[in-house]
C-alpha cells in the first residue's frame, strides 16, 4: 500500500496537478475576448502590463484598502497561505523523498518551524470554519463546497503533524504516514477541479483586472487606480 | 370583461426585441408601467436562446469570478446598498451576483420567469454598475462588470426595467435618450446663441463645422430641458476662444442603451457619434457634464463599434479635462475673489473616476474655485456612488430603492460640513437634488459650468460694446 500511494499514485497526481494547472492557464488566457471583455489587451500591451504589475503587487503584499480594513482575516489568511506554501515544499522529509525518487533537492527548513507552520495552518484553518459557521456575511454566502475544500486543504497538515510525531490515534505510524499521503494526493488533485484553483487563477484574475485598470479604467490618466 | 378584451387587441409591451418604431415607443410611454410588469409575471423565458447566448458570450473573466469566489464575504461593507440596507446580507455583491448571474450559469439558462424576474430587480434594483466592489475584492472579481454583462442576458430576454426599454427605444429611433431630433436641436442651439449674443457679441454655435478643433457633444435633456447648459458651454467655449463645433448628426452621446443592456444599441449609438468625429475631421471630441456618456462614448464605445484599439476616431476628453485645460493654460481666466468662500465638497462620479481615472482634474479645477474645499470620506477612485447611477435614477418600480441607498451619499456630504456640492454629472446632480428633496439636509449643488460662468474674467475684446466703450472713455 505504501508503495503504492507514494509511487505510482504520487506521481499520477502530481501529473493530474501539473498538467491541470497548466490547462487552467491555458484556458483561462484562451477565453480572454477583448470584444466581450472590453480591454484592449493587445493594442494597449505597455498600459496593461504597468497595471498588471500594480495590481499584483498591491495585492500580493498587503497594500491594499481591503486589508488596511479587515486586518485580522488578511493577517490570518496570509500566515494560513504562507505557511501553507512554505511547508510542504521545505519539509526535510518531503525533499528526501523527492532526492530518493528524483535525485534533486534544496535547502530545507528545520523540523520545528515545519511544525509551527502546520501548526499555523491548521489554526487558521480553525478560524475560518469558525467565521464561516458564525459570521451571518459569510454564512449567506456559503455552500457545503466551501467546507469540502477546507477539509481537503487541512486534511494534509493535520495528518501530516499526526503521522511526524507518530501519535498513536486509533492507528499506527505506517497507516497515518499512508493517509497522509492519500490526503496530499487528494489535495493536488483537487486543485485543479475546485475553487482550490485559485492557486493559479488568483494571479490571472488579478493581472486581468489590473490590466483592465491600467488600460481603460485610469491608467493611461496618470498613475492608475491608487489600490 | 370588456376592458380586458380591448386590452388583448393591444400588442404586448414585453419582447425580446429592442423598440424600433415609435408605435411601440408611444404604447410603453402611455403604459407608464403597469401592464407591462403584468405581462412580464407571466412571459416565459427562451432557455434555449439563454444558453445558446450564454456558451457564446460568458467566457473566461466571468466564469473564473464566478468560480474562483472564495465566499469570504470582505466585499459586504463596500457596497453603499449593504450600507444603506442596515447591513443586509442580502444585499452582499457576491450574494447577490451568485444568486443571479451565478446560478444562469450553473443551470445553463435553464431558469422560469420569476427567477429572470428576481434577476431584473437585482441587476436594476440593487447595483448601478459603479464597480466599487471589484475594487476591494482580493481575487479582483469586479460583480459590477458582470452585473452589467447580467443586464444584457436580462434585456435580450425581455426581463428589463420599463423605463429601460423605453430608453433604448429613444436611442434607436433619436439616437438620444429622449425624443429630440437633430432638427430640435440645431434649432435650439440657435436659440440659446441668440438669446446670449447681446452678452456676449460674436457668440455663435457652430453647427458641422469641418476641420474645428473639438467636437462638443451633450446629453438631449440639455436642449429638452435645460438648454442653458448649451449656452453656458457655448459662452465658456468662445471666452476661451476656442475653435469649436456641435455635429448636427451624432450631437448625443449618452447611451440609456448601456444602462438597459441592449448592447446593438449602444454599438449604433457610438457609432453615430464617431461617424460625426470623422465627417467633420475634427481633432477632438469634448462631452458635457455627464458621466455615463463619457463612459459609453470614450471608455466602452470603441470596443462596441469594433475598434480594437479601444479609442475612439479622435481623442475624447471629458468637460472636466477641457476645464482644467482651459485654466491652466489660462484660455479661461477666472477672478481669485470669487472664489466660493463656504465649504464646498466634490462629488467624484463613478464613470469617469473610479472608471476613468480622472480624479486628480476634478481636485485641481477645485483649487482654482474654491477656498474651503472639504473631501468627502471615502473619497477619489474610492468614493460612493450617488446612489442613482446606472440608470436607477429615473426607474419608479425602484425608486424606494434608490431612495434608501442615497443615505450613503447624504451622510458622506454631512460629514464634510459642507452645504455646496460640485457635481460634474447629469446622474449624480439629480441624485443630490433628489437627496435633498427626500432628506432635505439643506444642501445646494451644481455643475461646472454655471459656478466658472460666476468667475469667470471676459477679455476686454468679447465684453459688450457699451460695456468696452466706457472703459476707452
Amino acid at each position: 500500500m505504501y508503495e503504492f500511494v507514494s509511487g505510482p499514485l504520487a506521481l499520477i497526481s502530481f501529473a493530474i496537478f501539473f498538467i491541470g494547472i497548466i490547462t487552467r492557464i491555458v484556458l483561462y488566457v484562451k477565453g480572454l475576448d477583448w470584444r466581450l471583455d472590453r480591454v484592449a489587451y493587445s493594442e494597449k500591451l505597455g498600459a496593461g502590463i504597468k497595471g498588471a504589475a500594480r495590481s499584483l503587487f498591491h495585492w500580493l503584499l498587503p497594500l491594499n484598502r481591503t486589508t488596511a480594513k479587515h486586518p485580522i482575516f488578511m493577517a490570518v489568511t496570509y500566515l494560513f497561505h504562507i505557511c501553507l506554501i512554505i511547508t510542504p515544499i521545505f519539509l526535510l522529509a518531503h525533499i528526501v523523498l523527492i532526492e530518493e525518487a528524483w535525485g534533486i533537492s534544496w535547502v530545507n527548513i528545520p523540523d520545528k518551524v515545519a511544525d509551527y507552520m502546520a501548526l499555523a495552518v491548521i489554526a487558521a484553518g480553525i478560524f475560518f470554519l469558525i467565521r464561516r459557521l458564525t459570521n451571518p456575511n459569510v454564512k449567506i454566502l456559503t455552500t457545503a463546497w466551501d467546507y469540502i475544500v477546507l477539509a481537503i486543504a487541512l486534511a494534509p497538515f493535520i495528518t501530516g503533524f499526526i503521522a511526524y510525531h507518530q501519535l498513536e490515534l486509533g492507528a499506527g505510524y505506517k497507516t497515518w504516514l499512508i493517509i497522509h499521503i492519500l490526503c496530499g494526493e487528494i489535495l493536488l488533485i483537487a486543485i485543479p477541479f475546485t475553487k482550490l484553483s485559485h492557486f493559479v487563477l488568483f494571479f490571472c484574475s488579478r493581472i486581468q483586472l489590473g490590466m483592465d485598470y491600467g488600460i481603460k479604467r485610469g491608467g493611461t490618466k496618470g498613475r492608475g487606480i491608487a489600490w | 370583461m370588456a376592458q380586458e378584451a380591448k386590452n388583448q387587441d393591444l400588442p404586448p409591451l414585453v419582447t425580446r426585441k429592442p423598440v424600433k418604431t415609435k408605435e411601440e415607443l408611444d404604447l410603453l410611454l402611455a403604459d407608464k408601467g403597469v401592464r407591462y410588469y403584468k405581462e412580464m409575471e407571466v412571459f416565459p423565458v427562451d432557455t434555449a436562446a439563454l444558453k445558446k447566448t450564454l456558451d457564446a458570450t460568458c467566457k473566461s473573466r466571468i466564469r473564473t469570478w464566478l468560480e474562483i469566489c472564495a465566499h469570504c464575504s470582505l466585499c459586504a461593507d463596500t457596497c453603499f446598498f449593504y450600507l444603506a440596507n442596515d447591513n443586509d446580507p442580502k444585499q452582499i455583491p457576491s450574494y447577490k451576483i451568485k444568486s443571479t448571474l451565478g446560478e444562469l450559469v450553473k443551470r445553463k439558462g435553464n431558469v422560469d420567469t420569476q427567477f429572470m424576474i428576481n434577476c431584473m430587480d437585482t441587476a436594476w434594483g440593487k447595483c448601478t454598475c459603479c464597480n466599487r466592489c471589484g475594487q476591494f475584492c482580493p481575487h479582483g472579481i469586479d460583480m459590477g462588470v458582470m452585473f452589467g454583462y447580467t443586464r444584457g442576458l436580462c434585456f435580450s430576454q425581455g426581463f428589463v426595467p420599463h423605463e429601460m426599454k423605453i430608453g433604448s427605444g429613444m436611442h434607436w429611433l433619436y439616437n438620444a435618450q429622449m425624443d429630440v431630433t437633430v432638427e430640435d436641436y440645431v434649432e435650439t442651439c440657435e436659440w440659446m446663441a441668440e438669446e446670449n449674443e447681446e452678452y456676449y457679441p460674436g457668440l455663435k454655435i457652430p453647427v458641422d463645422k469641418v476641420g474645428a478643433d473639438i467636437m462638443y457633444v451633450v446629453n438631449a435633456r440639455e436642449p429638452k430641458h435645460y438648454p442653458q447648459d448649451l449656452a453656458e458651454a457655448a459662452i465658456l467655449f468662445h471666452l476661451a476662444g476656442e475653435n469649436w463645433t456641435v455635429p448636427s448628426k451624432g450631437w448625443e452621446g449618452t447611451s440609456l442603451a448601456m444602462f438597459a443592456g441592449d448592447w446593438a444599441c449602444c454599438k449604433q449609438q457610438v457609432e453615430w457619434v464617431y461617424e460625426a468625429m470623422e465627417r467633420l475631421k475634427v481633432k477632438r471630441y469634448v462631452g458635457t457634464e455627464c458621466g455615463h456618456q463619457h463612459r459609453a462614448t470614450i471608455t466602452e464605445g470603441p470596443y462596441w463599434a469594433g475598434r480594437k484599439s479601444g479609442d475612439p476616431p479622435v481623442p475624447g476628453f471629458h468637460y472636466v479635462e477641457w476645464v482644467l485645460e482651459a485654466l491652466e493654460t489660462g484660455k479661461l481666466k477666472l477672478d481669485p475673489a470669487k472664489k466660493i468662500k463656504e465649504p464646498v465638497t466634490l462629488q467624484d462620479p463613478c464613470n469617469y473616476i473610479r472608471n476613468h481615472g480622472l480624479t486628480d482634474v476634478t481636485r485641481k479645477i477645485m483649487s482654482y474655485i474654491a477656498e474651503d474645499f472639504r473631501e468627502m470620506n471615502p473619497n477619489r477612485e474610492h468614493n460612493f456612488c450617488c446612489g442613482g447611477g446606472g440608470g436607477m435614477n429615473g426607474i419608479g418600480r425602484y425608486r424606494e430603492q434608490r431612495n434608501i441607498g442615497m443615505k450613503v451619499k447624504r451622510d458622506q456630504i454631512l460629514a464634510t460640513g459642507a452645504k455646496f456640492v460640485v457635481s460634474a454629472c447629469h446622474n449624480c446632480w439629480d441624485a443630490i437634488r433628489d437627496l435633498e428633496e427626500v432628506y432635505k439636509i439643506g444642501i445646494k449643488w451644481s455643475f461646472l459650468k454655471p459656478i466658472l460662468l460666476e468667475m469667470v474674467i471676459v477679455p476686454d475684446h468679447l465684453k459688450p460694446k457699451e460695456e468696452s466703450e466706457e472703459k476707452s472713455a
